[in-house]
Formats: structure tokens, sequence, C-alpha cells
């Protein structure tokens, strides 16, 4: 390896690092607010809700996230709306994550036995109350683990930003290897920045996922 | 937005020739890191000294990198490496790489499922190795792997799509030229992109459903 790459160009490659962690957790803010409101469309018994949130998540889950991110980026000017390839990139990352999290969530409040919400119910606790002190806190032990896969990744689809000009970590290493003309060190040290947030994170939700399990 | 301009018979013409690209793409990509994946799982599996250790570093690095990333690195890296690819080996060759790395989980899980009893019993029956492997192991662990590896062949179909990066003649390249024309069309385009890759994954998921009750 080469590390003058690397030396010669921190300030680009810092640039996108810390752009692909802003995308990154910006999406992943967005991606839970929007997936936790679906799966409690999912849930409800109100048919149009089941109906809009099934859809949601079937179309989203089947379609590629360079769509997505396309529908946002070249789709949203003829209506009017021009977004930066960063900003058309991350909320493209969140709606196409949270249809997976979304998912993962209601898999979760599933997985409940309906034998405890019965008897919460008749207990005298209103369908919120038994959300929020009987289904919740037992869905989010089985939700967390998928969660942190979602997690890792939104971190690597990140990398489609690059192709709408979106300024992460990916386009700056396109700059760079054209810049140098060194591409495979240029691209080892992308590697090796992309790994320096998925391994940590890996590891981190194989060791929550074993903690957890643990427990029961 | 023009929904007349854009659905014009030359470029549907041009759409599907998109469409067959990624079909051709992803089938060959399906089979070969379908083919390597199973062979890293079971290696990985059984254990076996040094090899084991060594696939695993290698998948554990695999599935922590973006996968535009290996993309771009097959095509435009390797050639300093003496391994000139054009747009389609280096779709093949990344996808097939990274892919092979995720469908080896799915097979070393899903051969992990079957508790360890069974292969004791089978072989203290006088079974060897290979046999329990082939006649207790394998049978029941891939019923368990269809819905995984399924779920693994979409992504894998969605994925294509960022070969776009490297000017492969795929779908979504060929809607981002036609929305080249005009940004009236963008709209119309993608919409009609999303249904084709909807119908393509939801009869990929049927088929798996058919197969799965088809094995029990």
């Amino acid at each position: 390896m080469d590390f003058t790459v690397l030396t010669e160009n921190m300030e680009p490659f810092l640039r996108g690092f810390l752009n692909t962690i802003w995308a990154s957790l910006l999406g992943l803010a967005g991606s839970f607010v929007l997936g936790v409101i679906i799966a409690v469309f999912r849930i409800t018994r109100l048919r149009p809700l089941v109906w809009f949130g099934t859809g949601y998540v079937e179309f989203f889950r089947n379609i590629p996230l360079l769509l997505v991110v396309f529908l946002f980026y070249l789709g949203l000017p003829s209506l009017g709306v021009t977004l930066s390839g960063f900003a058309a990139g991350t909320l493209g990352l969140a709606v196409y994550t949270s249809a997976f999290i979304a998912e993962a969530i209601r898999a979760g409040i599933l997985a409940v036995p309906a034998g405890q919400t019965e008897a919460a119910r008749s207990s005298g606790l209103g369908y919120v109350q038994t959300m929020v002190h009987v289904v919740l806190p037992q869905a989010i032990k089985l939700v967390i683990p998928p969660l942190s896969n979602q997690f890792i990744n939104l971190v690597k689809n990140s990398s489609v930003l690059s192709i709408v000009a979106g300024f992460d970590l990916m386009y700056y290493g396109d700059v760079v290897a054209t810049e140098t003309f060194d591409t495979i060190n240029t691209y080892l040290f992308v590697a090796m920045f992309y790994l320096i947030i998925t391994l940590p994170l890996s590891y981190g939700s194989r060791v929550l996922e074993r903690k957890l399990a643990r427990h029961d | 937005m023009d929904f007349a301009g854009a659905y014009s018979g030359e470029f549907l013409v041009f759409l599907l020739d998109g469409l067959w690209m990624t079909l051709k793409i992803a089938l060959i990509s399906i089979v070969l890191s379908f083919t390597f994946g199973c062979l890293i799982g079971i290696v990985r599996y059984a254990r076996v000294p040094v090899l084991s250790p060594v696939l695993a570093v290698l998948v554990e690095l695999l599935r922590n990198l973006p996968l535009l990333l290996i993309i771009l690195f097959s095509r435009f890296a390797l050639p300093d490496l003496g391994l000139q690819l054009g747009p389609e080996g280096a779709a093949i060759a990344a996808l097939t790489v990274f892919e092979m790395a995720m469908i080896s989980e799915v097979v070393r899980g899903g051969l992990n499922s079957i508790p360890k009893g069974q292969i004791e019993a089978a072989r203290s029956s006088g079974l060897s190795g290979v046999q329990t492997l082939r006649h207790i192991v394998l049978p029941q662990g891939l019923r368990r792997m269809v819905p995984p590896l399924v779920s693994q062949f979409i992504s894998l179909l969605k994925d294509t799509s960022l070969a776009t990066a490297i000017a492969l003649a795929e779908l979504m390249h060929n809607a981002q030229i036609i929305i080249g024309h005009s940004y009236n069309y963008a709209i119309p385009v993608l919409l009609l992109c999303a249904v084709i890759y909807f119908i393509v994954n939801y009869v990929l998921s049927l088929l798996s459903r058919r197969l799965e009750n088809k094995m029990v």
C-alpha cells in the first residue's frame, strides 16, 4: 500500500468520510421515524391504513435503492422541486430503508404472544397503555438485532450518493482516483474508511444480539 | 410530465433491452455466487483448518464493504493488476464476489441450525461425515435456506442497478439515458422501471414460496 495517496489527499477523504457518517445518521433517523409510522399503520385494524402500509413496504422493498434516489433527484425537478445530490440521496436512503425497518418492527410486535395483549386489555389497560407497557418493551428486544443490521446496510448503501454527486466518501474516492491515477490504492483507502464505520457496528450488533438472547 | 412521449415505442424497446441485460447479469451472478457461496458455507461449517479462518476474514470484509465500491474496483482498479474487464465482466465479477459472501453466511446459518444431537446420532449409527452432511444435514438445512436465499437473490437483482456507475447498459442505465432527453420523462420512466422491477421480484418470491411448499 502506498500511503502518500492518503496523506496527500487527507482533506477530500475526511470530508467524504464525515459526509457519509452524516448521511447515514440522517438516513437512520428519517427511516426510523417513517418505519415506526408504517409499522403502526400495518398493525391497526383500519383497512385503508393497513393497505397503505402494506403497499408502501412491498413497493420499496422490491425496487432498487438507486431508483428511489433517482425519483427524488431526477423526478422531483419536473414537479418544480430541485434537491441537491446529498439531499436527494439521503431522502431516498431514508424512504428505502424505512420499508425494511417497518417490517422488522412489525415482526417484533407480532412476536409478542397475543395472550399478553388479551390479558392486559382484560385487566383494564387501554390500547395505547397495552402497547407502551406490555408489548413494546418486549418487542424492542426482538427488533434491535435486525435494526442494527439495517443500519450497517444503510452506511454501505449511502455510497449511492456518489452516483448523484452527493459528496460522500465514494464520491471523493472517485475524485482522488481520477486526480492521482492511483486507482488501486485510492479504492483500498476508501474501503478502509468504510470498514472503520461498519466493522465496529457489525461486532457491536453481534455482541448485543448474544446479550439479548441470553436474557430469555 | 410527459407520459405519452416517455412511453413511445422506441423508448420502450430501449428499456426492454436494459431489462434483458439486467436479467442476464443477475442470472449469471446468481448461479456463480450460489455455487461459490455454498462451497464457502460448507467449508466454514466443516471447520477446515487454515481454510475456514481465511474464508471467515474474507467474508467478514466483503460483507462490510459497499457493493458499489467493489463494482468500481472491478472495473477501474483491476486493469492496473493486469485484469481488464468490460462493464459486463466487471459487474458479474463484483456481484458474484459480494453475493457469494452473503450467501455463504445463509448456507452456514442453515447448516448450523440442525441440532448437534442429530449429527451425533448419525455418526454413532455408523454414517461418515460426508454421509451425515449428505443425508441428514443438507436436506433439512436446504429447506430452511430457501426464504433467505431468495431474498438474497432479489437483493442481487436490485443491486445490478448499481452497475449503471460503470455504464453497463442495464435497466437503470437506459432509463437515465431516456431521462437525459427531457426531464419531463423522468417520473413516467422511473415509475415504469419500478413496476418492472416489482413484477420480476414478485415472480421470484412466488416461485420461492412454491419451492418451499414442495420441499416440505
